[in-house]
């Protein structure tokens, strides 16, 4: 070989050396943003695939050290909110909110997907998420992912209570969970009134539909047309259809 | 800024505060880890997907580290080393797939950001030693890849690669011999 064969050759391959895309910091760090939300401040990281963390504000060095610790991946300020949060967190609607689930196990994920589906304004009981999610002796595992859930207020796991009408435990507290809850016009004295007299599915006779308490269509239903039951077993009994928005079939 | 210049600027950043300094070793080093990717792997997708893996898996490692092991690392090489590991593992997870298209037909990696005469210039230049690059033995591309792309001495290519330097001069010469081989045929 002579020199000069090697020079253009070495020439030709330094030449392939190319810039990393500027972009590409952003497949690898998380950015994080204070925002406000319906229960005070709250702190949000963000990934290149969605929002993937979301706490009440107690400081930015305790949620930056616990993102860390959660997520192994660097933390850096963000400019601005990512799209769609703000309007996110005032409506409760993800329209254009895309999240970073990624950390989850397919069970964790399987139960927050469920929570995902549960209407603003309606409630739905931890048995009720593992019957959706085909766990149905799961109930405490589901409680147990729903406290972890990586974003609260964008999957909105305080709409998962107790069967019997309490509202059960909360990542943020029992406290919140009710604030979030009357904020979307949920009646709970009702509710822990029905429950409290074994209440559990309401029925319409008018239209032959059972759903469960805080289904919309329930709350359409007349007091002179309602039928209550403490079971499904007996609504069916009585030749009563399980509403398809609620799903209250999940429970019998 | 050479090297070591490089390194001490990053490796005082890491101690004073990991993700900050996290953004420091990226801005370093991510030419040298991507170009080295790309001709690697020999697509743009797979070479960014492959950088950014490296660049989390050594974040997770320095969380880990104390500022002593820090101080001490030889960073290039070592990042450099976890690229190379990565690019072994998904090697060997391919082989047991089989592959989408033979590596001679894969498409040509391509620059979103170049135009059109930069992309037909370099088309004209680079692409087809790109090309041959996927055709050598997997020790041989490593070796030329890290010499001549990455403008590695070979003292650190023999850490990256954990072999004695003569065995790394040899994948050299063999790797650079093959590809003045693949351009003789390719020109007759």
């Amino acid at each position: 070989m002579t020199g000069s064969d090697h020079d253009s050759l070495a020439g030709g391959l330094a030449a392939l050396a190319v810039d990393a895309p500027a972009g590409l910091l952003d497949r690898v760090v998380a950015r994080w943003v204070r925002v406000d939300a319906p229960i005070g401040a709250v702190y949000v990281a963000s990934t290149d695939h969605g929002v993937a963390y979301l706490r009440t504000g107690t400081g930015e060095e305790e949620f930056v050290g616990a993102f860390r610790r959660r997520f192994g991946r660097p933390l850096l300020p963000a400019d601005r909110p990512p799209a769609g949060l703000i309007p996110a967190l005032r409506t409760g609607r993800r329209a254009d909110l895309r999240l970073d689930l990624r950390g989850l196990s397919s069970f964790e994920s399987d139960v927050l997907h469920a929570a995902m589906t549960i209407p603003r304004g309606e409630m739905r009981p931890y048995s009720w998420v593992a019957r959706e999610i085909g766990r149905p002796r799961a109930v405490r595992a589901v409680g147990t992912a729903l406290g972890n859930n990586p974003v609260p207020l964008l999957i909105p796991c305080h709409r998962v209570i107790r069967a019997d009408g309490a509202i059960g435990q909360y990542v943020f507290g029992a406290r919140a969970k009710e604030t979030l809850l009357r904020a979307e016009d949920v009646n709970l004295e009702e509710v822990g009134d029905l429950a409290a007299r074994n209440v559990h599915f309401v029925a319409s006779d008018t239209t032959g539909v059972v759903c469960l308490p805080t289904c919309r269509d329930a709350r359409r239903i007349t007091t002179a047309h309602r039928r209550d039951f403490a079971v499904m077993s007996r609504a069916v009994a009585a030749g009563y259809r399980p509403c398809e928005h609620c799903r209250p079939a999940a429970l019998s | 800024m050479t090297d070591t210049d490089i390194r001490t600027s990053v490796t005082a950043r890491l101690v004073e505060d990991l993700d900050a300094g996290f953004v420091a070793l990226f801005d370093g080093y991510r030419t040298v880890v991507f170009s080295t990717a790309l001709r690697l792997c020999g697509r743009w997708a797979d070479a960014e997907d492959l950088t950014a893996e490296a660049f989390l898996r050594a974040y997770r490692a320095l969380a880990g580290y104390d500022a002593e092991r820090i101080a001490a690392l030889r960073i290039r090489s070592w990042l450099l080393t976890i690229l190379t590991n990565l690019w072994r593992n998904t090697l060997r997870s391919a082989a047991r797939q089989p592959l989408p298209a033979p590596l001679e037909s894969a498409p040509d990696p391509v620059d979103p950001r170049e135009s059109a005469e930069q992309a037909a210039e370099r088309h004209e230049t680079g692409h087809e030693l790109a090309v041959m690059l996927g055709e050598l033995p997997e020790d041989q591309r490593l070796a030329v890849v890290l010499r001549h792309v990455a403008d590695l001495p070979i003292a650190e290519i023999a850490i990256v690669l954990g072999s004695p330097p003569g065995t790394v001069k040899s994948h050299i010469s063999r790797g650079l011999g093959r590809l003045r081989q693949l351009h003789e045929r390719g020109a007759s």
